[in-house]
């Protein structure tokens, strides 16, 4: 088929009625404290990985909780487990478990 | 003779004023504009932080005012240097004067975005008390709902309706409801549209924590701009999830407005004279925020309660056992 450059823009919202949340719901069951992460974003600040690339712990998070899943594993696979998010989260989230729960959970969707 | 005092209102300041100036020796005289004592306690299932039942609070201060001499089906229009004067123009004199009228609910029809009073399922927090205390809670066509959205600030924070302030209790009253519907409905998801949370009083930012860790409630921040109602009686919301960046949008079987706390309808013709004065909100200024924060600049008249500003059973409580002393202590001198 011959192709124009033209294409449909994938709509931008995230669609709480389509997304399929019982993968989120599956991590929330498994780690309850990930929902009292109150955005603050010290993870991200301290973040080793993301301080040299486009890695952004808190909002990968915030997406795989709205059941948007999809690049969240390859993202979470930046994270070298170094640990200091957890040393700077005020709600004491094991935020590296977090890390290792999505990606187990997500492996399907590379 | 013992002096006179009317207390002006008979929520729980007007309430505890009166009888902590009964237990001083001082004659109280409440004057209600509604049929009964208890202001909006009347209409609350269970109190934040502890789920107490709002009329056990009631009752533990109804029988503090056993002697009290109570005028209800009453409304006060002005106040006078010499005492009060009622709707019916007819003159109360009394040594003093305190003000316990309390705030209004603001009314979510306003915000017509919301769709309050033209869709079926959307209601306020004032609506799920009610439920809460009828033991019926359920989607206007009697169905479990499956998903419930709270809106945080309808009605505070909003230039767009002349309320600039925060109500203060109303983050606390959408973590409470959305526990209590979680209890009620296990298999709900339920989710709190907030801008901030303010958790203000001891043990509310615990409860809130509880809320996301235990009863698993969801707080998206950002604002729901708009709600419509689908074919099938549910009400589609939308709004930014600004820690994402993205738009989003969701269907829900009931959308709970979180309302906030006007000032009372009383307190323009009330500071009609010239001791009392008003915020820009409307809510009457005390003659300071410090040492004052209960006192008029008029001396006989003083405050306690939501009519100054926004605040919790608690604290208003307490301002009625302050502006009692602190009348004792006027007409000592
Ligand atoms: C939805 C909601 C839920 C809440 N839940 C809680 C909770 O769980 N825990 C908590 O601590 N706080 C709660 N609050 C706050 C609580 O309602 C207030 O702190 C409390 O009602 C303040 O009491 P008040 O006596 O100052 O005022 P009000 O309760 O407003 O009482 C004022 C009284 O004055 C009367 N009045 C007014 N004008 C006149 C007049 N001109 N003449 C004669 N009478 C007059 C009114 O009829 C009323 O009876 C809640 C608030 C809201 C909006
Ligand atoms: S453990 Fe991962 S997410 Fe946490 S700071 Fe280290 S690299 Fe970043
Ligand atoms: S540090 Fe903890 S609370 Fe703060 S954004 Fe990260 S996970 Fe959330
Ligand atoms: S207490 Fe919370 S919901 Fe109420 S006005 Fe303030 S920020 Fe908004």
């Amino acid at each position: 088929m011959v192709q124009f450059g033209y294409n449909i823009s994938q709509p931008r919202a995230i669609n709480m009625d389509k997304n399929d949340m019982m993968i989120s719901q599956k991590i929330l069951r498994t780690m309850p404290e990930l929902q009292t992460c109150i955005a603050c974003g010290s993870c991200t600040a301290t973040c080793t990985a993301g301080a040299i690339t486009s890695f952004n712990f808190r909002k990968v998070h915030t997406l795989v909780r709205r059941g948007e899943y999809k690049g969240a594993y390859e993202e979470m696979n930046k994270c070298m487990l170094c640990g200091k998010c957890r040393l700077s989260c005020p709600r004491g989230i094991n935020t590296r478990g977090v890390v290792m729960l999505i990606k187990q959970e997500l492996g399907e969707y590379r | 003779m013992s002096k006179r005092v009317i207390v002006i209102g008979g929520g729980v300041a007007g309430m505890q004023t009166a009888a902590t100036l009964a237990g001083l020796g001082i004659h109280p005289v409440i004057i209600e504009k509604g049929d009964r004592l208890g202001g909006k306690l009347l209409n609350w299932h269970k109190l934040f932080p502890t789920f107490t039942p709002a009329g056990e609070v009631l009752d533990t201060l109804r029988r503090q005012l056993k002697d009290v001499e109570i005028m209800t089906n009453t409304e006060v229009k002005r106040i006078e240097q010499s005492g009060v004067v009622l709707n019916d123009g007819r003159l109360l004199v009394s040594d003093a004067v305190v003000v316990c009228s309390g705030f209004d609910i603001f009314r979510a029809e306003i915000k017509e975005e919301y769709g309050y009073g033209i869709y079926d399922n959307v209601y306020t927090t004032v609506d799920i008390e009610r439920m809460l205390n009828e033991g019926k809670v359920h989607t206007a066509d009697g169905h479990i709902p499956e998903r419930i959205a709270f809106l945080h600030c309808v009605g505070s924070r909003d230039e767009k309706v002349g309320q600039k302030h925060c109500s203060r209790v109303c983050c606390i009253t959408g973590v409470k409801q959305a526990m209590e519907l979680k209890e009620l409905f296990p298999q709900s998801e339920i989710y709190n549209f907030y801008m901030d949370i303010r958790m203000f009083g001891p043990g509310y930012e615990e409860m809130y924590r509880q809320a996301q860790e235990e009863f698993n409630i969801h707080f998206i921040r950002g604002r729901i701009s708009e709600a419509s109602e689908t074919i099938d009686k549910r009400v589609q919301i939308k709004a930014e999830d600004t820690l994402i960046g993205r738009p989003l949008k969701m269907t829900v079987d009931m959308l709970i407005l979180i309302v906030g706390m006007k000032a009372g309808a009383s307190n323009d013709r009330f500071a009609e004279n010239r001791g009392i004065e008003l915020y820009p909100s409307h809510f009457i200024r005390p003659r300071n925020q410090f040492v004052d924060n209960i006192c008029s600049s008029a001396g006989n008249i003083f405050y306690a309660g939501t009519v100054t500003a926004p605040k919790n059973v608690g604290e208003s409580l307490n301002e009625g056992v302050a502006a009692a002393l602190r009348v004792s202590k006027y007409l000592e001198d």
